[in-house]
């Protein structure tokens, strides 16, 4: 009897209809972390610890594997230069007379650029500390353009670091462990980066899109692109320091403007990265916000909480009884001690403080607002002077 | 279904169609991801799992697939840097695209057997391509979506191997 004709065989619909609630189970599973996904911002949190896993166990891996790769890769270049000498030496003679000419064209900008930077008083970026790294895994995919590379958060490197080939930009850090740190390339479709095109000084933001020429996108007509045109970082935004070299414009198969770029012009083994801080995001409001303060003091409007006697309240005293405070309004004023000179009358009037140094019509201090929110101060704690309205 | 097909048939154990095959696509993608060119191109990056997703679906269906499938998925996002959940959907409806026409495909010639993948490959790269855009906000470049389907395309004798290894493995599902 085969297992057809016996009780298996309606086990057959069944299997197929638990595979199928398998099938949801698991396309449920996969929506739910599609959805989740913040790969694309540089926030610490974004990075989870199953990439951070993998990232981890596959750089040792990759750099086994690349190791021999790489050897036999150089010697094959060394034979390719031999091979080719001949030829490299009459381009390098072409290349050559070209320079010359513009070596002089060179020195003169060089003195014309001084000049104009001394005019302006324009100050050069001030250079950025880096690391060097090798990328022992690249995804090449329409989905996901990016590399691992093999130095991480023991050697500084913090989510949003740019990184650099030796032609030019490539990407930015998106996630950091110790030892290795994931670089999104401006080739993936989640990049965008500002960027600057130089000969007309106009804004765009290069957009990747899986491919091997990003796109340039938001391109003001009136800046009339050309294919060739140098682009940089602009720096807006603070994601990127202004000037990074990024490629050149091309015409793309779609009609728009696309962009070589530079970092593709070798194979992207070693890395520079940038330990940028971005100053756009440095501000963390909770670290900024004081903790330590004082209990905000206020006072009665009828009375005083500064007692009788005190050096201040005699300088205030002895001053001139010529000026006239609004009755009835809170007097609540920031003075040091010794700020106010004797003589000066210090009023407070609708939360502006100004010390009036008591000849007609002088006003000598500068305003200042002393109106406390609740669990805030005033600047000076120390300062508790006030001065009670004088008839 | 050919006879080398019936000869070349293996008892079915989850380690043999499913944890082996599975070790060899991960081990694949890693070595193609060693980031080196020849002469100017780099190395292709074909999607492995997506043979295992049609090759699976026809030898007989299962519970355990999708749940591999779901895992394979998820290290080709976390290893790749794209975003997490992206090929898990691609692989889980490639592998339901071919769970509901298995019987239209079993048994058929190596062309339409290589069509039915070809199909099933477009079906698994649009749904990528239409997740990749609502996540990213921007279109996929197709040039590149193309290069990487027809690396996969060319994975066809890997998924036909496995199927004639193990289709006649259950006799329920001849």
């Amino acid at each position: 009897m085969s297992l057809r004709d016996g009780p298996f065989g309606d086990i057959r619909v069944p299997l197929t209809w638990s595979a199928a609630a398998a099938l949801v189970i698991a396309a449920i599973i996969a929506g739910a972390l599609l959805l989740g996904d913040r790969r694309e911002t540089m926030k610490a949190g974004a990075y989870d610890t199953a990439r951070h896993a993998v990232d981890v166990v596959a750089a040792p891996v990759g750099g086994v594997l690349s190791a021999p790769v790489r050897w036999t890769h150089d010697g094959l270049d060394f034979v390719r230069g031999y091979l080719g000498a001949v030829s490299e030496n009459r381009k390098l003679k072409t290349e050559l007379a070209q320079e010359s000419a513009l070596r002089d064209t060179l020195a003169a900008t060089e003195i014309e650029n001084q000049r104009l930077r001394a005019v302006l008083g324009i100050r050069t970026d001030p250079p950025l500390p880096h690391v060097v790294a090798e990328t022992i895994f690249d995804s090449r995919g329409p989905f996901a353009n990016t590399r691992l590379a093999n130095v991480g958060s023991d050697h500084g490197v913090t989510e949003g670091d740019p990184v650099l080939s030796e032609h030019g930009l490539v990407g930015r850090i998106v996630g950091v462990s110790d030892h290795v740190s994931r670089v999104l390339l401006l080739t993936d479709a989640e990049s965008h980066t500002p960027v600057l095109l130089v000969r007309t000084n106009g804004r765009a933001i290069l957009s990747g899109d899986g491919g091997g020429t990003p796109k340039l996108d938001y391109v003001r007509s009136a800046l009339n692109p050309k294919e060739g045109d140098r682009v940089l970082t602009s720096g807006d935004g603070g994601v990127f320091p202004r000037g990074l070299p990024v490629g050149t414009i091309v015409r793309g198969f779609d009609g728009g403007w696309r962009v070589q770029l530079d970092s593709d012009a070798a194979p992207i083994d070693f890395v520079q990265i940038l330990l940028f801080t971005d100053f756009a995001q440095i501000a963390n409001e909770q670290a900024l916000a004081p903790k330590d303060l004082p209990t905000a003091m206020t006072e009665e409007p009828s009375q005083s909480i500064v007692a009788p006697g005190t050096p201040a309240t005699n300088a205030v005293k002895g001053a001139d009884a010529a000026a006239k405070p609004a009755a009835g309004k809170t007097a609540a004023i920031l003075a040091k001690p010794g700020a106010v000179k004797p003589g000066a009358i210090v009023v407070a009037k609708a939360g502006v403080a100004k010390a009036i140094t008591g000849k007609p019509g002088a006003v000598a201090a500068t305003k200042t607002n002393v109106k406390a929110k609740p669990g805030t101060t005033p600047a000076k704690p120390a300062a508790k002077h006030a001065a009670p309205a004088t008839p | 279904m050919t006879a080398r097909g019936v000869g070349a048939a293996r008892p079915l154990s989850p380690l043999g169609w499913l944890g082996i095959p599975s070790a060899l696509s991960i081990g694949a993608t890693v070595i193609l991801a060693i980031p080196i060119r020849i002469f100017g191109l780099s190395l292709p990056e074909p999607v492995f799992p997506l043979a295992l997703a049609f090759a699976w679906a026809l030898i007989r269906p299962s519970v355990l697939p999708p749940f591999t499938l779901l895992m394979l998925g998820l290290f080709l996002d976390v290893f790749w840097g794209g975003p997490q959940g992206l090929w898990p959907l691609c692989l889980l409806a490639a592998y339901a695209t071919v769970l509901s026409v298995r019987r239209l495909i079993t048994g058929q010639d190596l062309i339409v057997m290589w069509a039915s993948y070809g199909a099933t490959l477009a079906v698994a790269f649009a749904l990528g391509y239409g997740l990749m855009t609502a996540d990213a906000g921007a279109m996929p470049n197709l040039v590149a979506v193309g290069w990487q389907y027809l690396a996969t395309l060319l994975l066809f004798p890997f998924a036909r191997w496995l199927i004639e290894r193990y289709e006649d493995a259950d006799v329920r599902f001849r």
